[in-house]
């Protein structure tokens, strides 16, 4: 009875929070997408800005464009540099927080001062990073002649944001294969685990799942469900995808301000390590080397875990650091965020402007749900 | 310094005349929404100055949300108009930005009374007016104008390196390797719009005035073989630039700079430039700086101009019908324009008070009364936002593959998603 009435209220307070969330997250996501499926702004005879638009619905038509148009690659070049950004954004912050954390770890005289000082980044907003970067890595000036006036040396050639160097060359048309091998891969690892598991009896179904999984392979199955992805020939000599050079400074520029963050993460979860199992490794005889690799760092998992969800999903977004260092028509340097902008409000093609958002809200719900989805599990098996 | 006082003077001596002849009673608010802040900023608030001075109790609230060209504050507007809470006037790009985006939508009222009233038919220059003009109904106020084809150099770098100012673009490519060999960058772009503001300059040299009005009616395809020879004429000339080297980085200010520091011959791009040269840094025009029509484009001017109009469900449209006859008489044309470094869109309105426009500004209102008029691409005269913005997608197509007859073929495309080229 008591547990009943104690339910009761607390839906009652967070009614009003449901309720605006509803409207505010849940109804406009609705509103994207529903936009996203017309023709706002696409449609010359229909004014997008006209205080009542006819809008018709026109299905996927909007997400077929940007995956096939022939000058629709700016979309395309945005997404294999999220690709690029994120996982080189998501590395080097951990590695580079990973690495301060454990300097500081080291009882060394003012820590409290250098951690300051490596968090401060953090203060600053994107524009403000990106406009100090942007004035650091002018390819005439900056970072480039620093070589020259501290020793003399030659100053570097490279032109940073400027550059339309593409590394690692790929076609865009092989794509969707690079995708079903990785997923492929991803699926034969679970059932080689799975079997692992549970002995043989069940791994006669892995092997069973994997063999189905090796035919759809062979049978070229993605050429069917990827065909909408299939882009013109004239792909590679307009847009060569690849990982655009462009991109280095931005992600230098990114990982400088948020590896402090990860630093303080990690100092957070290295002195949640109880004192007493170290002492225990190191009466056991390990080195100080092997208590960081067997005892601190494994106890460090969930935390790199929430590291990195966040800042994958800062990445999937980011806007405003692109913007201040590249501005808004850098082919190069383009991300999914400045294209929203950009389509939405300098061209007025909202339902354009809309199908990007959408695709990045795909992408964020990717590597937040299952996220939540553990925690939640977590959090449920721990109550219990 | 001299001149600054003289402004003022003047300013003051309009206040206190319009002071005692009108005295209107108008009451409540104008909000008047722009991106003139900064530099840009003292001009407006010498208009505003004089407002306030005709109509003391009227309480103007001067909306500016910062950006060149108005890239942020376009964006503000946008949201602002669909969510319908219009400021009283705006100030638009005159031509397709005002039409294309706003009149079409049916957000903004006609003010052809207004011209007919004020006698600004014979003020403006038809060309500048067909341009606000649809079905006959007249949209906005010009205000000022800006050149968009302008070559700038510094002449006493010219002599020292032995080349003549090229008057067509053959001479230009004849003097790129006695440029190159001097270890000069013989044409400096910056970011990317100012390329684009290059190519416009171009294309109107090969095509000549008619040739460009008729890209915008259909007259000249953006596929023939005129406008392929545009892009292969421009694709000669970029390789006399800094284009892949340090272009995409530098403003356009720091464009000019490398021209006046010897570090580049000549620079194309708006005579805000002659602002930035005269007032910022203070140098002389025709003697620290000097001025010539971009290329093969002598006798056009390419124009772009700020305006404002009267949108529908501003909350306060007597107030803003008299900023706007404000902003069209001579005197407010002539308080806004030396302050903001551009000329008047009226072609009286220099002669009015001549003192105040310095020599640059003389030669382009000479020139602003007397040239072929074609509006401007790059700033939003002659295509619709549409079509401006993909049309950095047709910049990056023939960037990419060095073929001008994609980017013909990609221009054609995006001519025909956008509507801009079938004559609106």
């Amino acid at each position: 009875m008591r547990n009943n009435r104690d339910r009761y209220i607390a839906f009652v307070m967070l009614l009003p929070s449901l309720i605006l969330v509803g409207i505010f997250v849940y109804g406009f996501i609705g509103q994207a997408i529903q936009t996203s499926m017309t023709d706002w702004g696409q449609n010359p005879a229909q004014p997008p800005l006209a205080a009542t638009v006819i809008k018709s619905f026109v299905g996927l038509q909007n997400y077929e464009n940007i995956m096939t148009d022939t000058l629709e690659f700016y979309f395309r070049n945005a997404l294999v540099n999220t690709f690029f950004f994120t996982v080189l954004f998501v590395l080097g912050c951990v590695a580079a927080g990973m690495i301060l954390a454990l300097l500081l770890d080291q009882k060394v005289v003012g820590e409290g001062f250098f951690r300051t000082i490596f968090l401060f980044p953090m203060a600053l907003s994107f524009v403000v990073t990106g406009t100090i970067w942007r004035w650091m890595l002018q390819p005439g000036g900056g970072v480039n002649i620093l070589p020259q006036v501290l020793f003399g040396l030659p100053p570097i050639e490279f032109s940073w944001i400027n550059s339309r160097d593409v590394w690692l060359p790929f076609e865009w048309g092989n794509v969707p294969a690079y995708l079903t091998m990785a997923g492929i891969a991803i699926l034969a690892f679970l059932a080689v685990r799975y079997a692992s598991a549970r002995r043989w009896r069940a791994s006669r179904y892995a092997v069973l799942a994997a063999v189905i999984v090796l035919l759809v392979f062979a049978a070229r199955l993605w050429d069917f469900v990827w065909l909408p992805l299939d882009t013109p020939e004239a792909e590679t000599p307009i847009a060569p995808k690849g990982f655009n050079a462009a991109l280095v400074g931005i992600i230098i520029a990114a990982v400088w301000q948020m590896s402090g963050y990860t630093m303080a993460m990690f100092i957070a979860g290295i002195r949640g390590v109880p004192e007493e199992l170290r002492e225990a490794a190191r009466v056991d005889g390990c080195s100080e080397l092997d208590v960081y690799r067997r005892i601190v760092l494994p106890q460090l998992n969930p935390i790199i875990l929430s590291a990195m969800i966040i800042l994958g999903h800062i990445s999937l977004k980011i806007f405003d650091l692109v913007f201040a260092m590249a501005g808004p028509d850098n082919a190069k340097a383009v991300v999914p965020g400045l294209l929203v902008y950009t389509e939405g409000f300098r061209e007025n093609a909202f339902a354009k402007a809309s199908a990007i958002a959408v695709i990045m809200l795909f992408f964020v719900t990717l590597i937040i749900v299952p996220y939540l989805w553990s925690q939640l599990r977590e959090s449920r098996s721990r109550g219990r | 310094m001299k001149k600054r006082l003289l402004i003022i003077g003047v300013l003051v001596m309009t206040l206190s005349l319009i002071g005692i002849v009108r005295a209107q009673d108008l009451s409540g608010q104008l909000e008047i929404f722009s991106w003139w802040s900064g530099d840009e900023g003292p001009a407006l608030e010498a208009l505003i100055a004089l407002y306030n001075s005709q109509n003391p109790n009227v309480e103007v609230i001067n909306a500016t949300v910062t950006g060149g060209s108005g890239v942020n504050a376009k964006a503000v507007l946008k949201t602002r108009m669909l969510g319908g809470t219009p400021p009283d006037t705006f100030q638009v790009h005159a031509g397709q930005e005002l039409t294309g985006t706003w009149v079409v939508a049916g957000r903004m009222q006609d003010l052809s009374g207004l011209y007919a009233e004020q006698g600004w038919n014979e003020a403006f220059p038809p060309d500048l007016i067909d341009l606000l003009t649809v079905d006959g109904a007249i949209y906005s106020v010009p205000v000022n104008i800006h050149r968009s084809n302008v070559l700038w150099y510094n002449p006493a770098k010219v002599e020292e390196w032995g080349v003549s100012v090229p008057a067509t673009w053959d001479e230009f490519l004849a003097a790129c390797p006695t440029l190159q060999a001097a270890g000069v960058t013989p044409l400096v772009v910056g970011e990317a719009w100012t390329v684009n503001h290059l190519w416009e300059s171009i294309a109107l040299g090969i095509l000549g005035a008619d040739g460009w009005n008729g890209i915008w009616t259909g007259e000249t395809l953006a596929n023939s073989p005129e406008m392929v020879a545009v892009w292969n004429r421009f694709s000669e000339i970029l390789a006399c630039s800094n284009v892949g080297a340090d272009s995409a980085g530098l403003s356009w200010q720091q464009a000019v700079d490398k021209v006046l520091a010897g570090e580049a011959a000549f620079n194309i791009m708006g005579d805000w430039a002659a602002g930035y040269m005269s007032t910022t840094l203070g140098l002389e025009p025709g003697v620290g700086f000097g001025f010539a029509p971009a290329p093969d484009t002598a006798g056009s001017f390419m124009w772009l101009s700020d305006s404002f109009g009267l949108p529908v469900g501003a909350p306060n449209p007597d107030n803003t019908i008299a900023w706007l006859s404000l902003l069209g008489s001579v005197e407010g044309q002539n308080a806004f324009n030396p302050l903001k470094g551009s000329i008047p869109a009226r072609t009286d309105a220099v002669a009015a008070a001549p003192d105040l426009y310095n020599a640059y500004l003389q030669s382009a209102a000479e020139d602003w009364a007397g040239n072929r008029l074609v509006g401007s691409l790059a700033h939003g005269v002659a295509a619709n936002e549409r079509f401006m913005g993909d049309f950095n997608t047709v910049m990056e197509v023939f960037i990419a593959s060095g073929s001008a007859e994609a980017a013909a073929s990609a221009m054609s495309a995006v001519c025909i998603t956008s509507g801009a080229c079938a004559g609106a």
